[in-house]
């Protein structure tokens, strides 16, 4: 069920990655200040704006699992929320390399750009222990629900926070006066933007398939290991 | 989104580095994340082997009566 149009999009996906990549060497211009250095943009601010986006999205998710009490949509915030944090490791690393050849330092902490991005992911890291403390299977899914939105509703908050904060160091690519990309850059960019979002509905598809594969394995053995007590029937993964 | 400002472009050959590193951690992040969904899926397929082996047992324990009642039975 899950595993349902996974080929396709794995396609489309390969094939947005490779024309993104193309574009960012062989057609988008060099930037003026930056030079060459620039190319990292096209890979850490798509990663970056997927991965917060990423963790609303499992946010949403998790209000349609509050409200209709449907264990799919627990899966679907955990698998969001899982797959994010990977975005948010590269996001990270890749600002980290970047950030040393700009600034000469792999971190600043007086950035609010790059602070205030640690601060929601090293919230999510605590998704996972949160999670797993709580046994019970439906207690465990409600308090991660619960976080889900809260942490959710964090990110554009403190998104804004950013955006409102003044730095010296950081323009604003999308800004209209200052800082705002020329056309060929901007066309790239948002090659790299859908790239990255095909990317990650790809892995939250391929993730959610295994886990209801996994889950399914599992309510195969129980039911072979006690036929008398086969047990309702359950369309969501089990998120373990 | 922002981009880091205030500082000189580097050289080629230094900055090639530096993005080769960024594109590299990339793939290797990808690469290593399929890798841990290959051995899920292996674990999965090593369950679903086990599953279908007890699926036949059961199945082979209960077909055994009616097979020597078969062959109990005159042959015409």
């Amino acid at each position: 069920m899950y595993g349902k149009g996974l080929k396709p999009l794995s396609i489309a996906t390969v094939a947005m990655i490779a024309l993104a990549l193309s574009l960012v060497f062989f057609y988008a211009p060099l930037d003026g200040d930056q030079g060459f250095i620039q190319k990292i943009f096209y890979l850490h601010v798509p990663l970056a704006m997927t991965a917060l986006v990423g963790f609303i999205v499992g946010g949403v998710f998790a209000i349609a699992h509050l409200r209709t009490d449907n264990r799919k949509w627990d899966a679907y915030s955990y698998v969001a929320i899982h797959i994010s944090v990977i975005f948010g490791v590269a996001v990270l690393i890749t600002g980290a390399i970047w950030a040393k050849a700009s600034w000469g330092h792999w971190w600043v902490w007086n950035e609010p750009t790059l602070v205030s991005f640690l601060i929601v992911f090293l919230m999510y890291a605590t998704y996972y222990p949160f999670r797993y403390a709580i046994e019970d299977r439906d207690r465990q899914a409600r308090y991660a629900s619960v976080f889900a939105i809260t942490a959710g509703a964090f990110v554009p908050l403190n998104f804004m926070a950013v955006r409102m904060a003044q730095s010296l160091v950081h323009p604003r690519v999308f800004a209209t006066s200052n800082g705002g990309l020329p056309g060929e850059m901007l066309v790239v960019f948002l090659c790299c933007l859908v790239a990255m979002a095909l990317l990650w509905m790809t892995l939250v598809k391929f993730e959610l398939t295994a886990k209801s594969a996994s889950g399914q394995v599992k309510r195969l053995r129980r039911a072979l290991d006690a036929p008398a007590s086969t047990g309702t029937s359950r369309i969501a993964p089990e998120v373990s | 989104m922002m981009l880091p400002l205030g500082a000189p472009a580097l050289p080629l050959d230094e900055a090639g580095k530096y993005v080769a590193g960024a594109y590299v951690v990339f793939v290797v992040l990808l690469v290593v994340y399929v890798a841990i969904m290959a051995m899920k899926l292996q674990r999965i397929e090593r369950e679903l082997r086990e599953v279908a082996e007890i699926a036949e047992g059961n199945k082979g324990s209960q077909a055994a009566p009616g097979r020597e009642a078969e062959e109990a039975a005159p042959r015409v």
